[in-house]
């Protein structure tokens, strides 16, 4: 009688254990999880292009490579390491310090032994969230459907010295003894150049240019305060990371300052401030941005494309780009910017894309990129 | 009506003044006389009538001080209570107490202090500059009494101006246009032997006639400006930036190039017919057609 009670417990424990390991429930709550486990046996059979999809990308969540590999068809040219790395990332990139949260496959096109599957990529990113959309090849094999995987030509840069002549502005400061008014440097001179407020489907949004007029370089914020009738404040923004801050003599940078979940309706009057402090800098590196072309993507959605191209003889880990879009009467009508997820290495270029607005798409007549870029070991 | 000091002593430096006042109105006992004038860090005598011993008090700017006297006998003040400027009082108390004010005026100026703004200036700005300077004495009181301060401004070897300036309320100033060639200027205040000097960068303005010319290589087009000046021909410095843009059928490409040696230089990828345009913060230049290798 008394080993009764325990018997039920060990009975109701190793239950639970089989339906959490083959249930179809574990690992959900983010977007795109199939079933599966990380325990041999126990992983769904792929016996379906989006079975063996789910399985793949499960693995590659938990980061088990060579389970995630072993999914992918021996007619790929790609080998297990360049698998790897075209998942995570390498030189710094953003992909480095992402990880992938989930995915929601869509099929494109499925026969008997071939399938396109679209999947919708949600990673984290130490920039916010980021989506990426990628296209899948899958054969079947026996009974069993694998993933063609291309070789990722990785960018390889050959040995070579770069010789770096552009100028670097350093700052030397006063020390506490100095005379009384003998060490005053005055903050650079901005302006904003163009200011436009709208209202878009995530709230109010004031956006425009700012320009460095001064012959030294300026770290520059820009803020605007939304008031309404009376004149009390409603709330105030910072363009946060929608600018490029570091601004060399004469350029010129979009920014963004997002209200969310505001309406202009309420708002009397905006004020803007701009702030601009006196840092060092250096000119190099030099990013062109090439073949830019406003186009529609996979999914129908307009954005601007282009290349990212390195002039310099660094790399730049995370290329940000910032882009403003202008009507036909130069106004800017919206700012829009986007991460690059891999390193920009030296004398090598990388793909962007920004999107526009669906509704804003049709009054796009003109565009300006600048490109905004953090390197590791330096501020 | 007779104050006590055991009150009085606890009394803010302010506070003091009120209790002078008191005391002025009640004591006759005795008399004190100041002297005249006193110069900051000069020893000076306060002349008492009466006799017997008295406590005198010295209150005063950054002082208070306490100590016994004999009335009748001249009360010395040390140079070291009289260093700063300003009103002091002097109170005498036996049985009743007398007090009377006197003023100590800074010495003669020892220092400058000299501000100018801004410290970079674009060239050929009407009342651009502007200097203004305090002179203080050895003890850093600002001097009130008017003096005459000479203002030059320099810039290589000509002078751009000469001026002085008579201080009022100790404070002198001038107001002026800013040179026409780039480069350092120097910002001189003297008086009387003692020079303050200040550096104000003369910067280009705006790039002026913004002008590029360009070529067809392998890889492309190479653009290029001619060396980039102001209105005033002053070469725009290094590290501004010059952007490129070149439009071509299959899309359009920009730099950012930054001017280097005078002159701001990139290379794109481009086939076909491109338009080049440049541009360097609000200035725009000219627009070059260039036909690329298809």
């Amino acid at each position: 009688m008394k080993f009764i009670l325990p018997l039920i417990l060990v009975a109701a424990t190793v239950a639970l254990m089989a339906v959490a390991l083959v249930g179809p429930g574990h690992a959900r709550g983010t977007v795109g999880i199939a079933g599966g486990s990380a325990v041999g046996g126990l992983t769904p059979k792929a016996d379906t292009p989006e079975q063996a999809l789910a399985n793949l990308l499960d693995d590659v969540q938990r980061r088990n490579w060579d389970r995630a590999f072993s999914l992918v068809s021996k007619t790929s040219s790609a080998d297990e390491q360049s698998f790897i790395q075209d998942w995570i990332g390498s030189n710094g990139g953003l992909r480095a310090f992402s990880s992938l949260e989930g995915f929601d496959p869509r099929p494109l096109h499925i026969t008997d032994n071939d399938a396109q599957m679209r999947v919708r990529l949600h990673w984290t990113t130490p920039v916010g969230p980021m989506e990426d959309v990628r296209d899948f090849h899958l054969v079947r094999e026996g009974d069993l459907w694998k993933a063609v995987w291309p070789k990722i030509q990785a960018t390889t840069v050959p040995a070579q010295v770069i010789p770096v002549t552009y100028l670097r502005w350093d700052l030397v400061s006063g020390s506490a003894e100095d005379e009384w008014g003998s060490k005053n440097i005055d903050a650079p001179h901005v302006r904003i150049i163009s200011m436009n407020a709208v209202d878009s489907a995530e709230g109010a949004v004031v956006m425009g240019e700012v320009v460095n007029e001064d012959t030294i370089p300026a770290f520059v914020n820009v803020n605007a305060t939304l008031v309404d009738g009376p004149g009390s404040v409603i709330d105030d923004e910072s363009s946060f990371d929608k600018i490029a801050h570091i601004l060399l003599p004469k350029e010129v940078t979009p920014y963004r300052i997002d209200f969310p979940n505001l309406s202009l309706k309420k708002v009397k009057n905006v004020r803007m401030d701009v702030k601009a402090a006196l840092v060092p800098a250096s000119a190099d590196p030099v990013i062109g941005v090439m073949n830019q072309k406003v186009d529609s993507d996979v999914q129908g959605k307009s954005v601007l494309h282009g290349d990212l191209f390195n002039e310099s003889g660094q790399t730049v880990n995370i290329p940000h780009v910032i882009a403003s879009f202008y009507d036909n009467n130069g106004k800017v009508v919206w700012v829009s910017d986007g991460y690059v997820d891999r390193a920009l290495l030296p004398q090598s270029s990388e793909p962007f894309a920004v999107e526009i607005p669906r509704a804003l798409a049709a009054t796009v007549h003109n565009f300006h990129v600048m490109v905004n870029q953090y390197s590791l070991g330096r501020s | 009506m007779r104050c006590r000091f055991r009150m009085c002593g606890a009394m803010s430096l302010i506070g003091a003044w009120a209790f002078a006042a008191c005391l002025v109105a009640v004591s006759s006992a005795q008399e004190i006389k100041v002297p005249a004038s006193v110069t900051a860090g000069d020893e000076s005598v306060i002349s008492t009538t009466g006799s017997g011993s008295a406590t005198f008090y010295l209150v005063g700017p950054g002082v208070s001080r306490k100590s016994e006297v004999s009335l009748g006998q001249e009360i010395p003040l040390r140079a070291q209570d009289l260093r700063n400027a300003g009103s002091y009082m002097a109170i005498v108390c036996s049985g009743t107490c007398q007090s009377t004010g006197f003023y100590v005026s800074a010495t003669k100026p020892a220092s400058l202090a000299f501000l100018v703004h801004p410290s970079r200036v674009p060239v050929g700005q009407s009342d651009a500059v502007s200097g203004v300077a305090f002179p203080f004495d050895q003890f850093r009181n600002l001097v009130l009494a008017p003096q005459t301060i000479n203002f030059q401004l320099t810039a290589g070897n000509s002078a751009l101006l000469s001026r002085e300036v008579r201080s009022q309320d100790g404070v002198a100033w001038f107001r002026t246009t800013s040179g026409k060639s780039a480069g350092l200027m120097q910002v001189n205040a003297a008086l009387e032997g003692i020079t303050a000097k200040r550096a104000v960068q003369q910067v280009a303005s705006d790039p002026c006639n913004l002008r590029i010319t360009g070529q067809r290589v392998a890889t492309g087009i190479v653009v290029q400006t001619e060396p980039v000046h102001d209105c005033a021909g002053n070469p725009v410095p290094d590290g501004t930036i010059v952007t490129f843009t070149a439009t071509e059928a299959s899309g359009k490409n920009t730099v950012d190039a930054p001017i280097k040696k005078g002159i701001a230089r990139a290379q794109m990828a481009a086939s076909g017919a491109v338009l080049v345009s440049a541009a360097s913060g609000v200035v725009i230049g000219n627009d070059v057609r260039i036909e690329a290798q298809r």
